[in-house]
C-alpha cells in the first residue's frame, strides 16, 4: 500500500474550519496535519514535506480590512519563497471560503501567466450586503483543467460568507480567465443547471456566476462554497425527505473534491 | 508624528456599506438620503519616512478595487460628510488588526509590538433638503453609538478647509494612583449615599454588615499588619459590592420568602433556588439519573454524553448592556457565554451557540421614552452583534427565537448560550474536576485590561436610568478570543494548568475571588496585569470587565512552558501572583497592599434578604367570541403575526454549518423555510450519536399565571426534543429567569405580586421537572428588568427560557416536522382542551376588537400523567422508525401547526379535526387554536398504520387526515370546511411579515 499523501492545513488567527477539513482529507485517504501559521513561519521549509496545502475557511483576522487581506499580506511577506517552490514542484493547493479569499488576495488565483503573487481579481461584499448561509447548486465546468473537480457534474453545497462576489472591472481579464479554463465551478439554477445570474441561486452577485477558480495548471483551486461541510448525507438540508425515496449515499458528496485530489496525488506522487 | 491613510473604492465598484447606511437613513429616520459613499480611515501613530508611509498605504488597500492616499483622497460629490471614530480607550478591533499588516510592511520581527493604528469610517451623504441637524441625527441614530464613538460632521466647504486631523484617540493622561478608604461610621443615610454614589448597589443591611465586619478588632489587627487602615479601601468595597451583587449572588433566589396565597395561607420558603431548582435536580439524581456529572457548581452544567465525551451547556442573558449598545452588548453576550463552557471543568471545545431575543416590535410607533433606542435599531444591533460574534468565532448556531411585546422596549432580553464538549478524561483525570493548590500561579490570559465594562455586575443589578454608566459597555473581539481558545485547548491537552475560569462580570475580582476558594486564598499583584493604557486605578484593574480573558491556576513547574506557548500563539498571558491557603484574598499594587479580604466574609457575609410575596389571581376577561364560520382569514393573520411568523431573513445571516456536524438544521422543509422543532447535530466526526436541542419560551401566559407559563415552557422544550428523536430519560434543562424587580418598594408597589409570580413559576418548575425526570443542570436569573426613563416605568413580563438538551443514539433516526409524502396519514397525539387564555388567537381577537387587554381564558396547563406515557410512546415509535414527521403545536394551536407542516412539505392536507383527541366542551375555535400542551402532529406511511396505532395504544392518539399532493390545506370540523387555503398563500403570509426587516 502506497504512503498516504500528506496534506498541510494552516490554522490560526481566526481560521476555523480545521476539524471538518481534517476529517475530509482523512476520509478521502490522505494524511492531514494541522499546523499553526506561526509554527510554519518559524520553519517555512517544512512546507516541502507536504504533497498538498489547504487554506481553510474562517475569519482570519476578523475579516478586517476586507476578507483574507491581512492573512495574505502575512504570507506574501513571510512565506513567498517556499510557496513559489511548492507551486513550481507541482503540488496541490486548495482554498475554501476565507481560504479562497486569501488565495485571491495573494494572487495564487487565477494565476494567469504563471504570476502567483499579484492580486488580479477581488471577492467583494455580497450584493445583498451581508453574510449569508444557505445551500446552493454548484455546477463544475468539464472544460477546466482543475484536478479537484474532474468528473464532477453538479453538487449542492452550503455557502457561508459575506464577501464572495467575484469582481473585476477589467472585462478583458475576465475573458482571459474564461478562456484559460480557470472557471472551475459556477452557481447554477437547480432546475435547469444553467449558470445562475440572480439571487438566490447566485447568492452573492458573482460575475459569470463564478463560484470557484482554478489556475491554468489545474493544481491550484479555490471556491466559496464549503465541500468540507458535506461529508455526511445528513448534512444535506433535504436528507430527511430523500431517505423516503431510496437509500442515501454512503457519504456526503462534498467529499468527492478531496477524493479527486488524493487520487491525483496517488497517481502523480 | 502620526500619518493618515484614506481608502476608498474605485469608480464602478459597488459599496454595499454605503448603500446599507442610506437604507437605514431612509428606513429608520425617513431622511431623503439618495446616496452614500464610504471610506476607511487609518491613523498610524508612528513617525515614518515618506517611502515607508507609501509602502504601508499600499499594504493596507485592496489592489484591485480600492484606491488609497496618504492624507486625503479627493472627496466624491457630497452634501454632508460624517466621520465616525472611536473614543479614546475604546477597543478598536480593526485598528488592532491593521497593526499586524503594519508589522509585516515594516518587516518587524513577529513578536515585536507594532505602532498603534486607529480607524474611522467616513460616510459621504447626498440627499435633498438635508440640514446639519438631519446629518447629525443620522450620525447619532443610525451610524454611530455616542457612548463609544465620536462623530464629526462636515459640509463640503468645512471639509475643504479642515486641516488633516492627526491626533490619535489615545488616553495619554497618567493620573496618580489613588487608593481611597471609606469611613463607614456615619448615619444610615450616609451609608446609602456611599453605595449609590459609587454605583455599588449595596443595600443598607449590606452596608451595615460591611461596617460591622471592619470594626472587628481581629480584622483591624490583621489589616494593620499589612499596612492597611481600619476603613475599607475602595478596592475592598468594590470587590465586596460586585461579589454581593444580585448578578453574582442571586440574592432574590436565595432569600427567605413569605408567600401568601389567594386564600390568605402563608408559607415560608427558604431559598427558591435550593427548594425548587436544586431540590428538583437532587430528587431526580436520587431517583437514579446516572448521567449528571457536575450541576450548579461550575460555569456550565455538565452531563455525560457517551464514554468519550461529556457535554457542558450554559445560557446567559446580556440585557442591560444590549439596551445601551445593542451591537456591543450582544457581541459581548455571545463571546462571553462562549467562555462559560470554555471555563468549565478543564475547558470545553465549543460545539454550537443558541440565541433568542425578546424585543419591542420593529414596527413600534408609540411613544418612546427619552434615551431609549427604537426597537428596530436594538433588534438590528443585537442580531448583528451575535451574528458577528458567532460567525467570527467559528461556532455554528443551533437554535434561535424572537418574541415581541411592547413591554420589552425598556429592556430587551438577549439570551445567548453555548454547548461545549469535554473529553471524559483529561490527562487521565476526570475532566470536570477543578483543583487549585497553594503555590499555584495566578495567570491571566487573553485581552488586556481597560476601563471597559466597569460596574457591569452591579449595574445589571439595577434598573436602567438616564445616568446609567457608559463604561458598562464592553466591546467584544471574537478573534482575540478564538486565538486564546485554541491556545487553551493546546495547553489543556499538555496538562499545563490545573484549573481555569472565565473573566466575566466583576473581572479579576470575581474570577480570582471565586477560584481562590479552592486553595483557600490568593495573593494578587495588579501592577503585573497587562493594561490597554496607563492610568487605571487599582480598583478599576480589579473590576474591569474587559473581554476575552480567562484566569488560570498554573503549577509553578509548567509556568514557563505555558507562557512560551502563549507567546508562540500570539496570546497575551501574565502571571499575577499566587494562590495561597491564608484564608484571605490579598490584592497588591506593586509594594502596596490595597485589599485584604477575609474569604469567609467575602463569600458568606452577605446578609440574607427577606421578601414578601402575595398571590392574587389576575382577572383578565376573554375576548368576545366571534360567530362560527370560516377561519381561513384568521389562520393567515395568525401566521403573519410577529410571534408566529418566519424569522428566516435574519437567521440566514448566522453561520449554522461550520464544523460540519449539523443533521437537523434550524430550518427544514422542501424549501428550507420552516423552523425545525429541534435541531440535531453530531458531537464528533465519524460517530453517529448526536445531541438534540430545543427550547420553550412563552412570556404571554405569565399575564394569567406564571405557573402555567412555566409548565408550558418546560413541556414545549422537552416535547420538541422528543419530536426530533431525543430519547426519553436523557433530557436535561437550563432555566433562565428574567423578571421585573420583585421586591416591594416605593419604586415597585406591585413587588409582592411579582414575587408571588416568581414563587409560582419556581414551584411549577420543580413539579414538572420531577414528574418528567428532566433535571435542571444550570441556569441564570436576571431580576431587574425594568426601565425608568422620562418618568415612565416599563417592566418586562416575567419570562423564562427553558432550554432542553437530549441525546439520540443514531442521528439518522431524527425526525423533522414537514409533511414528507402525499398519501401519508396525519395523526394528532395528545389531548386538546379549551385552553385559549393568553393564546395568540385570543390576543388577535382582542386586538381586532379594540380591547387588547381582553385576552383571558384558561391558560394551557400540563398533566404529566398524560404527557409522560405519550412521550415514552413517541420515543419507542421513533426508535422503531415508524414515523415520517413529527411536530409540536404551540402558538396558534393545531391550525397553525398543520399549516406549517404543509408549508414545509410543499404539499396540502385534508384533515377532519372532529377526530382529534379532546376533553371537555369546546367550540370550533378551541379545536383549531387552543394552545394545549403535550400534543404532536405526526405523519406516517399508510402501511405503517397498524404498527403506529399499536405503538400509541393507551395514550390519546387519532388519525385525523391525509397529506395531499394538491397544495391546499383543508381543515374540517363537524362536516364543515373551516380552513381552506392554498399552501403557497399561507407560506407568503408566514414568510413576508419580517422579510427584509
Amino acid at each position: 500500500m502506497p504512503e498516504k499523501p500528506r496534506i498541510l492545513i494552516i490554522t490560526g488567527y481566526g481560521l476555523n474550519c480545521e476539524a471538518e477539513s481534517r476529517h475530509a482529507w482523512a476520509l478521502a485517504g490522505a494524511d492531514p496535519e494541522l499546523v499553526h501559521l506561526n509554527d510554519l513561519l518559524e520553519r517555512p521549509r517544512r512546507l516541502s514535506d507536504y504533497a498538498g496545502l489547504m487554506f481553510i475557511g474562517g475569519f482570519s483576522f476578523g475579516d478586517h480590512m476586507t476578507s483574507g487581506h491581512v492573512f495574505a499580506a502575512r504570507l506574501r511577506h513571510r512565506l513567498r519563497e517556499p510557496l513559489e517552490k511548492f507551486i513550481a514542484d507541482g503540488r496541490l493547493i486548495l482554498g475554501v471560503c476565507n481560504g479562497f479569499q486569501i488565495m485571491v488576495k495573494l494572487g495564487l488565483l487565477p494565476g494567469l501567466d504563471g504570476e502567483y503573487f499579484e492580486q488580479r481579481v477581488a471577492l467583494i461584499q455580497n450584493e445583498v450586503g451581508h453574510f449569508q448561509n444557505f445551500w446552493v447548486e454548484i455546477r463544475f465546468e468539464p472544460s477546466s483543467p482543475c484536478v479537484f473537480t474532474r468528473g464532477l457534474d453538479r453538487i449542492s453545497l452550503p455557502i457561508r460568507h459575506g464577501e464572495g462576489r467575484l469582481f473585476t472591472p477589467d472585462r478583458e481579464l475576465l475573458a482571459r480567465i474564461e478562456a484559460g479554463g480557470c472557471v472551475a465551478c459556477r452557481y447554477a439554477d437547480p432546475a435547469t443547471g444553467r449558470p445562475a445570474d440572480a439571487f438566490p441561486h447566485n447568492p452573492n452577485g458573482s460575475l459569470h456566476a463564478i463560484a470557484g477558480l482554478s489556475d491554468p495548471t489545474g493544481r491550484i483551486f479555490g471556491l466559496m462554497p464549503h465541500p468540507e461541510a458535506f461529508l455526511y448525507p445528513e448534512n444535506h438540508p433535504h436528507w430527511d425527505r430523500r431517505r423516503h425515496t431510496g437509500p442515501l449515499p454512503e457519504r456526503g458528496l462534498g467529499l468527492r473534491i478531496f477524493e479527486n485530489a488524493v487520487c491525483f496525488l496517488s497517481r502523480n506522487g | 508624528m502620526a500619518f493618515r491613510i484614506e481608502i476608498g473604492l474605485k469608480r464602478g465598484v459597488p459599496d454595499p456599506r454605503g448603500a446599507a447606511a442610506a437604507a437605514r437613513a431612509r428606513g429608520y429616520l425617513r431622511l431623503d438620503v439618495r446616496a452614500c459613499a464610504t471610506r476607511d480611515i487609518y491613523l498610524v501613530d508612528a513617525d515614518l519616512p515618506a517611502d515607508v508611509q507609501r509602502r504601508v498605504r499600499d499594504a493596507f488597500a485592496d489592489a484591485v478595487v480600492a484606491r488609497a492616499a496618504l492624507g486625503r483622497l479627493p472627496p466624491p460629490a457630497f452634501d454632508w460628510l460624517i466621520e465616525v471614530g472611536f473614543k479614546p480607550g475604546v477597543t478598536d478591533n480593526v485598528g488592532h488588526t491593521a497593526q499586524a499588516v503594519l508589522s509585516d510592511a515594516l518587516n518587524l520581527p513577529p513578536a515585536a509590538p507594532a505602532p498603534g493604528v486607529f480607524t474611522a469610517v467616513q460616510y459621504f451623504i447626498r440627499g435633498r433638503g438635508l440640514d446639519r441637524a438631519a446629518a447629525e441625527r443620522l450620525a447619532r441614530e443610525a451610524l454611530a453609538n455616542t457612548l463609544i464613538q465620536t462623530i464629526r460632521v462636515y459640509s463640503p466647504e468645512e471639509w475643504a478647509a479642515a486641516p488633516i486631523a492627526l491626533d490619535p484617540p489615545v488616553i495619554r493622561a497618567r493620573p496618580n494612583l489613588v487608593v481611597r478608604s471609606y469611613d463607614l461610621s456615619g448615619s444610615d443615610e450616609e451609608l446609602l449615599r456611599i453605595s449609590r454614589d459609587g454605583i455599588l448597589s449595596l443595600s443598607l443591611e449590606e452596608m451595615r454588615a460591611i461596617r460591622d465586619h471592619f470594626r472587628r478588632p481581629d480584622i483591624r489587627a490583621a489589616r494593620a499588619a499589612l499596612g492597611l487602615g481600619p476603613d475599607p479601601t475602595d478596592v475592598e468595597l468594590e470587590c465586596i459590592a460586585q461579589t454581593w451583587s444580585e448578578h453574582c449572588k442571586h440574592k432574590i433566589f436565595a432569600a427567605r420568602v413569605r408567600y401568601t396565597d389567594e386564600q390568605g395561607r402563608t408559607e415560608i420558603i427558604e431559598s427558591l433556588f435550593d427548594t425548587y431548582i436544586r431540590g428538583a435536580t437532587e430528587k431526580i439524581a436520587a431517583a437514579g439519573c446516572g448521567w449528571l456529572v457536575s450541576v450548579f457548581k461550575d460555569n456550565a452544567g455538565v452531563i455525560r454524553f457517551n464514554d468519550r465525551w461529556n457535554l457542558a451547556y450554559k445560557v446567559e442573558t446580556h440585557n442591560s448592556p444590549s439596551a445601551l449598545d445593542p451591537y456591543g452588548g450582544a457581541i459581548t453576550g455571545i463571546v462571553g457565554v462562549n467562555r462559560d463552557p470554555m471555563g468549565t471543568g478543564m475547558g470545553c471545545e465549543l460545539l454550537c451557540n443558541v440565541w433568542g431575543y425578546c424585543l419591542g416590535s420593529p414596527f413600534y410607533e408609540g411613544d418612546l421614552p427619552a434615551g431609549l433606542m427604537h426597537p428596530r435599531r436594538i433588534r438590528d444591533g443585537v442580531h448583528q452583534g451575535v451574528i458577528d460574534g458567532g460567525n467570527q468565532s467559528g461556532i455554528p448556531w443551533a437554535r434561535g427565537f424572537e418574541r415581541f411585546d411592547e413591554r420589552y422596549i425598556g429592556k430587551p432580553l438577549v439570551y445567548c448560550g453555548t454547548l461545549g464538549r469535554l473529553p471524559a478524561l483529561v490527562g487521565g483525570r476526570p475532566s470536570e474536576r477543578k483543583e487549585v493548590r497553594p503555590g499555584d500561579i495566578i495567570v491571566m490570559c487573553g485581552g488586556r485590561i481597560g476601563k471597559d465594562g466597569i460596574h457591569g455586575a452591579t449595574f445589571s443589578s439595577e434598573e436602567l436610568r438616564e445616568e446609567s454608566p457608559a463604561q458598562a459597555v464592553q466591546i467584544g473581539d471574537p478573534i482575540t478570543q478564538r486565538m486564546m481558545y485554541e491556545f487553551l485547548i493546546e495547553a489543556r491537552d499538555q496538562g499545563w494548568y490545573r484549573a481555569l475560569t472565565d473573566n466575566g462580570a466583576g473581572g479579576l475580582s470575581s474570577s480570582i475571588g471565586e477560584m481562590c476558594r479552592l486553595s483557600g486564598g490568593a495573593d494578587l499583584d495588579l501592577a503585573k496585569a497587562p493594561l490597554k493604557y496607563e492610568g487605571l486605578q487599582p480598583w478599576e484593574i480589579l473590576l474591569s470587565e474587559a473581554q476575552e480573558r480567562m484566569s488560570l491556576a498554573v503549577p509553578p513547574e509548567s509556568l514557563d512552558a505555558f507562557l512560551a506557548l502563549a507567546r508562540r500563539r500570539g496570546v497575551e498571558a501574565a502571571a499575577l501572583g499566587t494562590f495561597t491557603d491564608s484564608g484571605r484574598f490579598i490584592v497588591r499594587h506593586g509594594d502596596r497592599v490595597v485589599a485584604a479580604l477575609d474569604l469567609d466574609f467575602l463569600h458568606d457575609g452577605c446578609p440574607r434578604m427577606e421578601i414578601a410575596a402575595r398571590w392574587t389571581p389576575p382577572n383578565v376577561p376573554p375576548p368576545r367570541a366571534p360567530r362560527a364560520g370560516d377561519r381561513t382569514a384568521a389562520l393567515k393573520r395568525l401566521l403573519g403575526r410577529l410571534n408566529v411568523c418566519s424569522k428566516e431573513y435574519k437567521s440566514r445571516q448566522y453561520d449554522g454549518e461550520v464544523k460540519g456536524l449539523s443533521v437537523v438544521k434550524p430550518f427544514v422543509g422542501t424549501r428550507s423555510d420552516v423552523p425545525a422543532d429541534a435541531t440535531v447535530m453530531r458531537v464528533e466526526h465519524g460517530a453517529d450519536d448526536g445531541v438534540v436541542l430545543a427550547e420553550g419560551i412563552n412570556p404571554f401566559y405569565s399575564d394569567l399565571d406564571t405557573a402555567a407559563m412555566m409548565e408550558s415552557v418546560v413541556d414545549e422544550a422537552v416535547r420538541r426534543v422528543v419530536a426530533a428523536g431525543g430519547e426519553w430519560g436523557t433530557i436535561a434543562g437550563l432555566d433562565n429567569f428574567c423578571w421585573p424587580d420583585p421586591v416591594q418598594s416605593e419604586k415597585t408597589p406591585d413587588g409582592e405580586y411579582k414575587m408571588a409570580q416568581l414563587v409560582r413559576a419556581n414551584r411549577a418548575l420543580h413539579d414538572i421537572c420531577v414528574a418528567y425526570g428532566v433535571p435542571c443542570i444550570s441556569g441564570k436569573d436576571s431580576m431587574k428588568n425594568d426601565s425608568v426613563r422620562g418618568g415612565r416605568k416599563i417592566s418586562i413580563p416575567p419570562t423564562v427560557l427553558f432550554s432542553a438538551i437530549g441525546r439520540i443514539g443514531d442521528v439518522r433516526r431524527s425526525l423533522t416536522m414537514p409533511f414528507q409524502r402525499p398519501g401519508d396519514l396525519i395523526a394528532v397525539a395528545g389531548i386538546t382542551r379549551d385552553e385559549r387564555g393568553a393564546s395568540e388567537y385570543h390576543r388577535l381577537l382582542a386586538e381586532a376588537q379594540g380591547a387588547p387587554e381582553r385576552f383571558g381564558g384558561e391558560p394551557p396547563r400540563v398533566r404529566p400523567a398524560e404527557a409522560v406515557p405519550l412521550y415514552q410512546a413517541m420515543d419507542a415509535a421513533i426508535r422503531r422508525g415508524l414515523l415520517r414527521s413529527a411536530h409540536t403545536p404551540t402558538l396558534g394551536g393545531l391550525a397553525a401547526a398543520l399549516a406549517l407542516c404543509a408549508i414545509g412539505g410543499d404539499v396540502g392536507a385534508d384533515v377532519n379535526l372532529d377526530d382529534a383527541p379532546r376533553e371537555g366542551a369546546m367550540d370550533d375555535d378551541a379545536l383549531l387554536f387552543s394552545e394545549s400542551n403535550s400534543r404532536f402532529v405526526l405523519t406516517f406511511a399508510p402501511e405503517a398504520e397498524r404498527a403506529v396505532a399499536e405503538a400509541f395504544a393507551g395514550v390519546a392518539f387519532a388519525v385525523v387526515g391525509r397529506v395531499t399532493e394538491t397544495p391546499q390545506l383543508r381543515l374540517r370540523i363537524g362536516g364543515r370546511l373551516r380552513v381552506d387555503a392554498e399552501t403557497d398563500g399561507l407560506r407568503r403570509t408566514f414568510r413576508s411579515a419580517l422579510w427584509g426587516i
